[in-house]
């Protein structure tokens, strides 16, 4: 499993937050070339986040590159780039059609041929942005062998359907809806969109718990501070990793006794609860939890 | 690589340098650095510069660099644009950049 709980957004063309993009542990950093770079600057963000890559080492963080969309100027010659700079994923603003993903997935094809970079290994996100998009979502979804999640984008979102943004989310609900079903359908990762008002955490909150009741893997964001209070709420608590140890015993002693079944605090446990339940202490261990140390907890109380 | 107007790129914030580059009358190349980590940087920086210069192929330029403590891939990038900039060059063959 692959953590993408976080995927911070970085002006394609600012060198101290470029150079400094990982050290506020997002699971994934996205250099932006598109909407943060003005029309003029777009060649010097574009040689900015070519070196970048090459030369600082961002540890385990992904690195992803948001390229101009490639019915632009722009678009074509950032696939030329960033291929060769190896970022983890590209990512594709206003993603419309499957023919959308289509072309980038083959222009991306050729460079990694010219540059003698193995083939397929640049992985893709799709982010849609309007009622095309959402409409196509599952479509896009199977385009490539590349894409590895699709991201939704809000704001644009919002203007394209006339209307504005709530704290609620209504206007969202929808299109939320079927992308995470058309990722899942495709066995991709679905990310939120970013949340504006970063000083409104109580609403930020809110709405980090609302996206992955829904099932969301994570959310874009704009804020480093940001980053912790989502990872804060994806990160299992205590009493969900002692329910999923408690669990997953359980199903090992039936299983030990020759029986498929068990039963924990009078509640039949079957395989949709273990899978959840394993999925649990992975999330768990991903997250940084030592789990070994809550194993010694669990004795002590016992 | 000829300079043919001058070209800028990059800013004064924190972390970037500004770059200046344009042909050089005299036909030698001139650097004019600023730096607020000069004292501790100031030669690194310079024979970074003309590294970057000989490896383009420009033989004759006045650079002016005003440096807010930039990383070595920073002004890397910045000198780059500045130079495809001035030599009025919009395709770009990344194969052929280090």
């Amino acid at each position: 499993m692959k953590l993408r709980r976080t995927m911070l957004y970085v002006p394609g063309n600012n060198p101290n937050m470029v150079k400094d993009a990982h050290i506020y542990r997002s699971d994934s950093v996205m250099f932006d070339l598109e909407d943060s770079v003005s029309v003029n600057e777009k060649d010097s963000a574009r040689f900015l986040i070519f070196q970048a890559l090459r030369c600082i080492d961002y540890e385990n963080t992904e690195t992803v590159v948001r390229i101009n969309g490639l019915n632009t100027p722009f678009g074509a010659d950032d696939v030329e780039a960033m291929v060769r700079a190896r970022p983890h994923v590209i990512r594709l603003p206003k993603t419309e059609t499957a023919e959308d993903i289509r072309q980038v997935d083959s222009l991306i094809s050729k460079v990694e041929k010219k540059a003698g970079i193995e083939e397929g290994s640049i992985k893709l996100f799709a982010a849609i942005e309007n009622a095309r998009g959402v409409v196509n979502a599952y479509q896009i979804a199977l385009s490539s062998p590349r894409l590895v999640g699709i991201a939704f984008g809000a704001e644009d979102f919002v203007t394209n359907l006339n209307t504005q943004r709530s704290k609620e989310g209504l206007e969202l609900f929808t299109a939320r809806q079927e992308i995470l079903m058309a990722s899942r359908a495709a066995g991709l990762h679905a990310i939120d969109t970013v949340f504006a008002d970063v000083n409104d955490d109580e609403g930020f909150r809110r709405e980090v718990e609302l996206i992955k009741s829904m099932g969301f893997d994570g959310k874009s964001v704009i804020n480093p501070r940001q980053v912790s209070i989502v990872h804060e709420i994806y990160t299992p608590t205590f009493e969900q990793i002692h329910s999923a140890r408690k669990i997953l015993r359980a199903i090992e002693k039936a299983e030990r006794e020759g029986s498929g079944v068990a039963a924990v605090d009078g509640r039949m446990i079957d395989k949709p609860i273990v899978e959840r339940a394993r999925r649990t202490l992975e999330l768990a261990q991903l997250s940084g939890i030592y789990l070994d140390e809550i194993e010694e907890e669990e004795s002590d109380a016992q | 690589m000829k300079l043919i107007r001058t070209g800028k790129a990059g800013t004064l914030e924190s972390s970037d340098v500004m770059i200046t580059v344009k042909n050089n009358p005299a036909n030698k190349i001139e650097i004019n650095l600023q730096s607020i980590v000069e004292k501790q940087f100031g030669r690194h920086i310079r024979s970074f510069v003309e590294a970057v210069l000989e490896e383009m192929e420009v033989t004759s330029a006045i650079v002016d660099i005003d440096d807010r403590s930039a990383l070595d891939c920073v002004i890397r990038a910045r000198l780059e644009t500045a130079l495809y900039r001035a030599a009025g060059i919009t395709v770009f063959r990344w194969e052929a950049i280090r």
